[in-house]
């Protein structure tokens, strides 16, 4: 399979990525080469095999049913969530307005 | 007082224990050696006074009669994808250009908590995405080594580039570093140092910004088998932070190092002899495979049929996971935000993600984007994740036959900067030795093994069962005693 412009495109868009044309045009045979490379997977008789979903068996944990169990990681923190966002305000990130 | 600057984690930590130096007097040492070595550009930034309070602290601990820790008085080098508590944390990428965290990573706190310092943020590839540390938003960093006869800057390997650099340049004793598809052993086997990738979940993801969730490793580097053995301690151990995090105790690595090799068996894997790979390469698998009978070992021939599409697997499933990943950076919460006049949110998302994000960055997110998109997902990606159970099981079938695997950590040398970075997929080809321990979540160490004709040196990659730290640090040290590698780069910085 290969991509063309419009596919990239799309891409970009679904990946919030803005790009003008020439930066598409660009990316068009370096997306192309990679794909026509991984596409050699396709040679693997993988039938009656599982994808793999953890690599090393582990059992998922299920922390204390208490508030703030984890103090580093509870609540109360605002201002220490707030210190790097780009545009705080009023105790919240603040963003460009989405309803008119 | 520029002979401490010479000296690894372990004569560091008994040196200190022991009163033939102060901590204090190593952090100003190093402090020095990092201050004059910004040719090597291996630091985004510098942290002189967190090394010397710490090694204050050690001092006055020994003063007092404490225990001083397992790395008590160690200054090193910190990866800067570890969040650090007060010091900014990039990932070399613009995108996080100034984010200064409010929190410590497990890792780098563990390490504080054992008695060491920072002496700064180490420069990468940006998100740990490239194996030449070219993709840098800060900058390439250049490897110490030049290649005999030539003044090019040479690649340090990526992406722990800073990390390698100034343990070769002896500016820091030890680094952090983190290996998603190589990024520990690749660039130590270029700047001939030791380093070692754990098994999977054995040092804790929290806090270190995350590339690829399911392949992401932080682990040592230094320059000997005995100072990662030292600093694996210091790092590993269980995190409740982590999901992914083992839940087991942290064997005593050092105290139980053994080069006697007798009744062990290595693996040498027939696959990993591929076509183009560097004669002096292949010449330095044989001089290992004989230094690892000489220490009693038996060699065996093993073979990991799926070895050739390891690299492939990974460049879907690494992409994929990083697309996902990285979708935290939305100019919102924290990093770079670019508002365009009149911009909307979506259009502020997509204006800030193209200003922060290097070409390599972009490139891996868009392949990720679309192999997980609706209708390609099952073939590439559910085929990628098949393939991978593929490459885990050869590893898993090879363990019947053999205690450990010898092969090269690189299918080359070290490369001049910009000589490589016209096509990605020569780039990936690095990690073609690299990538297949990584997909298997298996402990994988590099260590020095000599230098080529043209003086770089050559790394030999050493890859255990899953929580055998203990064998693949015992073999390597096997290697190491035999190896003799004592070479060092001359001074051009």
């Amino acid at each position: 399979m290969s991509v063309d412009k419009a596919t990239v495109a799309k891409i970009a868009s679904l990946a919030r990525i803005a790009m003008d044309d020439a930066a598409l045009e660009r990316m068009v045979p370096e997306l192309n080469g990679i794909l026509a490379w991984v596409e050699q997977l396709g040679e693997v008789d993988c039938s009656g095999v599982e994808p793999m979903t953890a690599v090393i068996p582990n059992e998922l944990r299920l922390r204390d049913d208490v508030v703030d169990a984890d103090p580093l990681t509870g609540g109360g923190k605002r201002d220490a969530v707030l210190a790097n966002a780009p545009a705080a305000e009023h105790g919240f990130f603040g963003v460009p307005k989405v309803i008119e | 007082m520029t002979e401490l600057t010479s000296l690894g984690v372990k004569a560091i930590r008994d040196g200190v224990a022991g009163g033939s130096f102060t901590a204090r007097e190593v952090a100003e040492a190093f402090n020095a050696a990092v201050a004059e070595a910004g040719a090597l550009n291996a630091f985004i930034v510098t942290t002189p006074d967190h090394a010397l309070a710490a090694a204050d602290a050690v001092d006055a601990k020994r003063a007092t009669g404490g225990p001083l820790g397992k790395m008590g008085g160690v200054p090193i080098g910190m990866k800067d994808l570890f969040a650090t508590r007060g010091v900014q944390t990039t990932a070399a990428s613009h995108i996080l250009e100034g984010f200064v965290p409010e929190y410590e990573s497990t890792v780098s706190q563990k390490l504080w908590d054992a008695g060491a310092g920072m002496l700064g943020k180490l420069n990468l590839d940006q998100f740990a995405m490239g194996s030449s540390n070219e993709t840098s938003y800060f900058g390439n960093v250049s490897s110490p080594w030049k290649k005999a006869g030539t003044n090019a800057a040479m690649s340090p390997g990526g992406s722990s580039g800073g990390s390698s650099a100034s343990i070769a340049a002896r500016i820091a004793p030890a680094a952090t570093g983190t290996d998603t598809g190589g990024s520990i052993r690749q660039p130590a086997a270029f700047a001939g140092i030791s380093g070692i990738k754990p098994t999977y979940g054995r040092c804790s993801r929290w806090g270190v910004v995350a590339f690829a969730s399911s392949l992401d490793q932080a682990g040592p580097m230094a320059r000997s088998v005995e100072d990662c053995a030292i600093m694996l301690e210091a790092m590993a151990g269980f995190d409740p932070k982590d999901a992914t995090s083992l839940d087991m105790p942290v064997p005593n690595w050092e105290a139980a190092l053994n080069a006697d090799l007798r009744g062990r068996k290595i693996g040498i894997p027939r696959e990993y002899r591929m076509d183009g790979t560097d004669a002096e390469i292949l010449e330095s698998w044989e001089q290992g495979k004989a230094w690892l009978r000489d220490a009693g070992a038996t060699i065996v021939d093993i073979s990991l049929p799926h070895t050739k599409y390891a690299l492939p697997a990974y460049y879907i499933i690494a992409p994929a996971e990083a697309s996902s990943n990285l979708a935290r950076y939305d100019g919102v919460r924290y990093g770079l935000r670019d508002l365009p006049e009149k911009a909307g949110l979506q259009d502020m998302y997509a204006a800030t993600r193209a200003a922060g994000f290097g070409d390599e960055v972009k490139r891996r997110v868009l392949i990720g984007t679309y192999v997980l998109s609706a209708g390609f997902y099952d073939a590439y990606y559910t085929q990628a994740q098949k393939v991978r159970a593929l490459v885990a099981r050869d590893f898993e079938q090879a363990w019947a036959q053999c205690d450990a695997i010898l092969a090269p950590t690189t299918p080359t040398a070290s490369f001049p900067l910009g000589s490589l970075d016209k096509d990605p997929l020569t780039m990936y080809l690095n990690d073609v030795f690299a990538v297949p321990a990584s997909l298997a979540g298996l402990p994988a160490m590099s260590v020095p093994a000599m230098l080529n004709a043209d003086g770089l040196p050559l790394g030999l990659q050493i890859v255990g069962k899953p929580f055998d730290e203990q064998g693949v640090l015992d073999t390597a040290l096997a290697i190491q005693q035999r190896a003799g590698f004592d070479a060092r780069p001359e001074r051009w910085w």
